[in-house]
């Protein structure tokens, strides 16, 4: 056993590549700044210099009223998934709580098989049930609704999008929900608090945090979405990021594109920094649990 | 807590509802799979595998299928080995700078798509980067660098770092340390950051969508031009096979979990 002799000085030394931190995470920053860094930095500066110098693409954009239109409609879009996901996912985690352990396994699979599920095939489901001759529209005809469009419309977008962002929704609502104390709402109900006075007053303050952090993702993912609405959607149905692709790629205005671009990127990391003193205090209350 | 029978009653069937919303879509493939006809009216007429027989035959299908494979096998080794030693980097350094470059390489998650798209294609025109296979793995590894930074964080954030010192006191040498004492205490971290770098890369669309040419296209993008030219079964086909595979592989894998988790004491 003579590995157990100790052959270092009695102060141990700290393990060998503890020396250097920084280096061990350069080849990660390098590839960031050459395919992140420098890519959006080309497209800002794009912007402002094709096809000369300027902020003419900005008052392009902005003095566009169609432009304006998509721009409307892109939060108008995003924020109607976010509601429908809100709706859909508060019941949901709040049942994942509330349930036994087999249950329970059942609700997050649901959750999780979407993943598993390549996005575009996912989209593609989608086009199958939504499109005129499909599922649902069979099943609204049998019961007298005839003639309601979906695919190709802004319905069947936020349709499919809820769908496929539901999960980034369910999941930080359920870690939230874990950590409350459901005591507190039998106490407010032993001192009369009727059960829907208790869930208002008591439950849903406290779950809030995690319906602000899922609201927040799922309504930044569903800004920049592009295969979802290319695929479900139509032209009255088009998004902003349909919009930049047909700038850069069809037209070949890569000053145009490029000013869209740093509008949705801009808006994108200003809601991340609206959001980010809300998350942080999420953060430090967890830590004090 | 108490709930009256009723609002229990409607609570289970909304959730049903939801669980059903989002699980039965994606089996909707499956049928439609084995239509006899050219179309993907609902619901399929007949039964017959060519489909699938055209996915395994037709140069399309296969050549984009090898090429996702191998694009998504080099980015996951690439962005585990440069996420765990970023990892790592990130672990060991003081609280403030950490934070800073943890942010800086998360950015890839919450960038809109297209707008990273168009970035990257400008300048794979200009380094004539465009439809080859370091441009793909390049982008990709990108991608997936997130989700392999954070499974080795996470496992890192629990490990005890005496463990190393101790070793190091024992007279182990810097490599035999991470090779006997580190390395088997992340490795479960790593696995998991190599799957997500795997299926970010196997499933990436809309930078691939830019940056592909004729020559060189993923499965995500034959599937998506296939969908956009016409309505034929095959997509259905991939999306069935490539159902089952997933399902076979977090199936077993969740099966090998909990044997090894039994048979430990």
């Amino acid at each position: 056993m003579s590995a157990l002799e100790p052959t270092t000085p009695s102060v141990p030394k700290r393990a060998g590549w503890a020396w250097r931190p920084f280096a061990l995470t350069l080849p990660a920053l390098l590839l960031l700044v050459a395919v992140i860094g420098y890519p959006l930095f080309t497209i800002v500066l794009r912007s402002l210099s094709e096809p000369q110098w300027g902020a003419q693409n900005y008052v392009w954009f902005f003095g566009t009223p169609v432009n304006l239109t998509v721009l409307q409609r892109t939060f108008v879009i995003s924020a109607w998934v976010t509601l429908v996901c809100v709706v859909c996912a508060y019941p949901y985690a709040y049942l994942m709580t509330a349930v036994g352990p087999r249950v329970r396994l059942a609700l997050v699979l649901c959750v999780l098989i979407p993943f598993w599920v390549s996005g575009v095939v996912r989209t593609l489901s989608w086009v199958i049930l939504l499109q005129d001759s499909g599922v649902i529209n069979s099943v609204l005809r049998s019961v007298g609704l005839d003639g309601v469009r979906l695919i190709r419309t802004q319905t069947g977008v936020v349709i499919g999008m809820a769908q496929v962002l539901l999960p980034f929704m369910i999941l930080p609502l359920y870690s939230v929900m874990r950590g409350i104390d459901l005591r507190l709402m039998r106490a407010a109900q032993s001192l009369g608090a009727r059960p829907f006075r208790a869930f208002f007053t008591v439950y849903l303050p406290l779950s809030l945090p995690g319906v602000y952090a899922g609201a927040i993702i799922v309504f930044i993912l569903a800004l920049g979405f592009y295969i979802t609405p290319a695929l479900l959607g139509g032209p009255r149905s088009t998004m902003l990021s349909t919009l930049v692709q047909t700038q850069v790629l069809s037209l070949l205005q890569w000053g145009r594109g490029g000013a869209m671009g740093v509008v949705l990127l801009v808006t994108t990391f200003v809601l991340l920094a609206l959001a980010a003193p809300v998350m942080r205090s999420r953060h430090r209350e967890a830590g004090r649990r | 807590m108490e709930m009256k029978p009723l609002t229990r009653v409607i609570l289970g069937l909304v959730c049903l509802l939801v669980a059903i919303w989002l699980v039965a879509p994606t089996l909707v493939v499956v049928p439609m799979s084995f239509n006899e006809n050219k179309s993907l009216a609902f619901p399929p007429q007949g039964f017959s595998w060519q489909w699938y027989q055209n996915f395994f035959t037709n140069p399309d299908w296969t050549s984009s299928f090898l090429n996702s494979l191998k694009v998504a096998s080099i980015v996951a080794v690439l962005a585990t080995v440069l996420g765990t030693l970023a990892a790592f980097g990130l672990d060991r350094m003081r609280a403030r700078p950490a934070n800073v470059l943890r942010m800086l390489m998360l950015t890839p998650m919450v960038v809109p798509g297209v707008v990273l798209a168009i970035g990257i294609y400008a300048v794979y025109l200009d380094a004539h980067l465009v439809g080859t296979l370091t441009g793909f793995v390049l982008a990709h590894t990108i991608l997936a660098l997130p989700f392999v930074l954070i499974a080795v964080s996470a496992n890192l954030e629990v490990f005890d770092k005496r463990l190393e010192t101790a070793a190091a006191s024992l007279g182990a040498g810097a490599l035999t340390t991470f090779r006997t004492v580190t390395l088997p205490l992340i490795l479960p971290g790593m696995l998991s950051g190599l799957l997500f770098a795997f299926a970010t890369s196997f499933d990436e669309i809309v930078v691939s969508l830019f940056i592909t040419n004729p020559y060189l296209k993923t499965l995500p993008v034959q599937i998506f031009s296939s969908i956009t030219r016409d309505a034929d079964p095959t997509v259905a086909a991939v999306g069935t096979i490539l159902l089952c595979a997933t399902t076979l592989l977090i199936g077993g894998g969740m099966l090998l979990l909990g044997r090894e988790r039994k048979g430990r004491p």
